[in-house]
């Protein structure tokens, strides 16, 4: 069991680091937010399993309130660049 | 036995999510991107959560789990929707291959509405007239009665 923990770990910081270089890379400002709603994904994922790894199930608790924020900023910024705001990619 | 189930369905999470990060890095633009993140990650999510409460096996955490599961399921559509029509909008540029966009000259620029190009008599007329050239809506309407 530890060790599939420990892989299911690793696997998921792979696929942070992975998402991380689209989130530098991304050549336009909606790429970014796409990948950073990804990333918010990965730490929701990454949540669940702490919870198993550590056997606290309060962790579910703040896996939800993850995911809402993590709601709330997309919608944030595609109305941000739907209005047409001032912006640098 | 219950910890084969979770070991099975942690390992299948991570992978749908690294398949996710690997699309949304080798993809080639916005939307196809979008395709890949929105459901790869969903999925993962909702296995993840699927493994936790399979481990706690408590009535509250399940219902815990639950309530995140239904819950990206009904905010990640609408958050890549919203994502999507901004990119629209901003004018992302779209892959190379791309076969057709059905919304070309569809949008008010100003008012951001979406119209069909059907609106007025004439355009109606004009489409009824080539009805093999653009298959794209109904033309008869639908009678309240049958």
């Amino acid at each position: 069991m530890q060790f599939v923990i420990y892989l299911t770990f690793a696997i998921l910081s792979l696929s942070m680091i992975v998402i991380f270089v689209r989130l530098i890379m991304g050549p336009t400002l909606p790429d970014r937010v796409v990948a950073l709603e990804l990333l918010a994904s990965v730490i929701v994922a990454m949540i669940g399993a702490y919870a198993i790894y550590t056997d606290t199930s309060s962790f579910i608790d703040v896996a939800i309130v993850a995911a809402l924020t993590a709601f709330l900023a997309a919608i944030g910024f595609a109305r941000f660049l739907e209005r047409g705001g001032p912006r640098d990619d | 036995m219950i910890d084969w189930i979770i070991k099975f369905l942690m390992l299948t999470s991570s992978i749908f999510i690294l398949l996710a990060a690997v699309g949304i890095l080798r993809l080639p633009d916005l939307l196809t991107r979008m395709h890949a993140s929105t459901k790869a990650g969903a999925l993962g999510i909702t296995l993840m959560m699927l493994a936790a409460s399979f481990h706690f096996f408590e009535t509250v955490v399940m219902a815990k789990s639950l309530a995140v599961i239904i819950f990206i399921l009904i905010t990640a559509p609408v958050a890549a929707h919203a994502i999507g029509r901004a990119g629209y909008f901003v004018g992302v540029p779209v892959w190379t291959k791309t076969v057709k966009d059905e919304l070309i000259n569809c949008y008010d620029p100003k008012s951001h509405r979406l119209m069909s190009g059907l609106e007025t008599e004439e355009e109606l007329e004009i489409y009824r007239q080539n009805l093999d050239f653009k298959p794209r809506i109904r033309v008869k309407r639908r009678e309240p009665g049958d």
